[in-house]
């Protein structure tokens, strides 16, 4: 599937370094498999933030049915587990737009089709106003123009590495096809890895 | 041309450039463990695909095994039903699977490395971050999420982008009660938690050319933390002879020692280009320790803790969010700060040198009366060995709990967590909130020798002011 537009509403979760144990405590890794885990999202956070008298972005009433995650630098960081994004993309993100991401977190995004883009600091600020205005607005990322955008209202440029770009956009996210595309140029970089020739006489 | 390891390894491991831009990169070792890998196999067979590489797929269990009440079927029942799928999935594909009755089972990164599974030269991918921790080796090592582990199951290959390489120098020696982990600790304080996104970290100088393998794995094992996904050594001495002997190791003296040539050559040439560099003097590191949610946020023991007052508006919401979850107050040492658990293991600093290092703290004292402590060897063979040195009774005496292997406390998947908002000295690698199985308990990171001296003195303190016992163990 293409991935050119993602369009919706917004929700913000503010701070730098939000690792992925915030995003998915441990705890709830222990499944076989993703389904059902958007139930446990920001899980602690949520209860720390009703501790304080607060209420986390996720448990606002308008939250629900938003699409585009708003998030400061760093956002993913730590553990590797494709819990979090997969939980995210389960609760219907299908965008992250971020003043940066962790590496990992990115590339497991990516492979489910789950759109990372990062804008600039400034920019950030205005499109974390934006997107607590009430009522609350209709965005668009695009990566086609690299633009996150209100109607004809306003817009920002967003950056995105460009071969994850090309992977949305030609619809190649899913890397496994394209992996066993050439099956025997992998064989023929496995026939010349001394390493691999040395163990399979021990095997 | 000269090189480094990086791009010699990179370009061995290299088959196609995608239409993307990306490397597919021929991944030689692939190691798995019980919790990212379930729902790769799922994926693998919806679609009816078979895992291409078995002989090169290795697997074991460590997030979630009990350390204690081993026997099946587990309490758990969710670690039970984990153990059972990965068993499956191992049989079903002809996966060597290192489990509970294996003597060799434990923490994926402590035992690719001492069965000799882990070798110069190789690209290693796992699904789990820490797998950076094999770069000791001089080996291309990765963590990645569980659809790419569905690629390497399917194609023995990733789609991967080229990574820059930042050349990080430590340089003169290390001060009595400096440890590796206050090396890799001060190396992210200064580059930062996100420094190293899209480097690859290249660690060496004179402190790393003098350090054992297990203190190059606890310095790479952390390069995650500081945003690098991959963090290296080049091969030398210690590597080679750390391999010699080791089960998976090339067996037969000629192919040894041909290996060991080989491996020899991989390391970066002296006129490489490297895209950054960074120095650091040795002298200049004290033993440090964490006070806030992320690795970055340490201080030297001596230290006292920040004032988001005196810091840049940017820098002041993270560092009073930090403070207010430690429930700590600008400004105030560390040092007397009453702990109530101690936990001596994880993938860091779960080795034999670590608990050795330990045991010489605690031997002969006892664990203050309010803290709870217990040493999780990173391995079976880890804990047989210290047990042939007699490691536990030091640990028993004192009273720590002695248990089976496993990451245990460092994310707390099986029974082993803090409760509430409790205060830990912890060996392990992340200090995020809830990281050690309480959504508000609090995890201060250090060396295994100052989580030891925390243990027994009830309270942080600065192990330079403890005497030591006679070290134990005979390869100090
Ligand atoms: S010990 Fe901790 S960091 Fe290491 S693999 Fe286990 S859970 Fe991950």
């Amino acid at each position: 599937m293409k991935i050119e537009t993602v369009t919706g509403r917004m929700v913000v979760v503010r701070g730098a370094d939000i690792d992925t144990d915030r995003i998915m405590p441990a705890r709830f890794l222990k499944v076989i498999s993703f389904e059902g885990l958007e139930a446990h999202l920001f899980a602690d956070d949520r209860v720390e933030a009703r501790g304080q008298g607060g209420v986390h972005p996720f448990d606002r009433p308008d939250a629900a049915g938003a699409s585009i995650l708003i998030a400061g630098p760093n956002f993913g960081c730590g553990s590797s587990r494709e819990h979090a994004p997969q939980a995210l993309r389960r609760w219907g993100i299908g965008a992250i737009v971020a003043a940066s991401f962790a590496e990992i977190f990115a590339g497991n995004a990516t492979a489910i089709g789950l759109v990372c883009a990062t804008v600039s600091a400034e920019d950030l600020d205005a499109l974390m106003a934006h997107a607590e205005r009430d009522p609350p607005l209709q965005v668009t990322v695009d990566l086609a123009q690299l633009v996150v955008r209100s109607g004809p209202e306003w817009q920002m440029s967003i950056g995105m590495p460009s071969a994850t770009r090309h992977a949305l956009t030609s619809g190649e996210w899913d890397a496994t096809e394209l992996l066993l595309a050439d099956y025997d140029e992998v064989s023929r970089v496995e026939a010349r890895l001394p390493y691999l020739r040395a163990t399979s006489r021990n095997a | 041309m000269a090189g480094t390891l990086f791009d010699k390894v990179w370009d061995a491991h290299h088959v196609r450039t995608l239409p993307n831009g990306q490397t597919q990169l021929y991944v030689g070792l692939h190691l798995m463990h019980e919790v990212t890998s379930p729902q790769a196999f799922d994926m693998l067979h919806a679609r009816g695909w078979t895992v291409r590489a078995p002989h090169r797929t290795f697997a074991t269990l460590d997030h979630i095994v009990p350390t204690q009440a081993q026997q099946r079927p587990f309490a758990d029942q969710m670690a039970e039903a984990m153990t059972a799928a990965l068993e499956r999935n191992c049989r079903r594909h002809g996966i060597p699977l290192f489990g509970l009755d294996s003597g060799l089972q434990g923490i994926v990164h402590v035992v690719g490395p001492e069965l000799g599974l882990t070798q110069p030269g190789m690209t290693i991918a796992c699904g789990d971050s820490h797998t950076s921790t094999h770069g000791a080796f001089g080996a291309l090592a990765f963590g990645i999420g569980t659809s790419q582990v569905r690629d390497v199951l399917a194609s023995q290959s990733v789609a991967l982008s080229r990574l820059l390489v930042r050349r990080i120098d430590v340089q003169g020696r290390l001060l009595q009660g400096v440890t590796a982990k206050d090396v890799i600790l001060s190396i992210i304080r200064q580059l930062g938690v996100q420094g190293g996104a899209g480097f690859a970290y290249e660690y060496g100088g004179t402190v790393l050319d003098a350090m054992s393998m297990d203190e190059r794995m606890t310095i790479c094992n952390m390069s995650i933390e500081g945003g690098a996904r991959i963090g290296y050594v080049n091969p030398d001495d210690t590597t080679v002879e750390f391999l010699r002997g080791r089960r998976f190791a090339p067996s037969g003296e000629r192919e040894f020692d041909e290996a060991a040539e080989r491996w020899r050559r991989l390391a970066s040439d002296a006129g490489a280009r490297y895209d950054d560099r960074v120095g650091i003097q040795g002298e200049a590191i004290a033993p440090t320790v964490t006070w806030g949610i992320h690795p970055g946020q340490s201080i030297a023991i001596d230290e006292r803790l920040p004032d988001p007052a005196a810091v840049s508006a940017g820098e002041r919401a993270g560092i009073e969010d930090a403070l207010t979850f430690m429930k700590f107050t600008p400004g105030m040492p560390l040092t007397g700060t009453r702990v109530h658990v101690a936990f001596i293991g994880s993938c860091t600093n779960g080795r034999l040198s670590d608990l050795r290092e330990a045991a010489s703290v605690v031997r002969g004292q006892h664990v203050a009366s309010h803290v709870r402590a217990l040493v999780v060897p990173g391995s079976q063979q880890v804990r047989a060995a210290a047990e042939a040195e007699g490691l536990h009774e030091i640990f028993l005496e004192a009273g720590f709990e002695w248990r089976g292997a496993g990451c245990s406390m460092c994310l707390a998947m099986n029974n082993d967590r803090l409760v509430g908002d409790e205060l830990c000295a912890s060996s392990s690698n992340r200090n995020f909130k809830g990281r050690q199985g309480s959504p508000t308990g609090r995890t201060l990171l250090m060396s295994p020798a100052m989580v030891a001296a925390a243990a027994v003195a009830g309270e942080v303190v600065d192990i330079r002011t403890v005497a030591q016992g006679t070290p134990t163990g005979a390869a100090r």
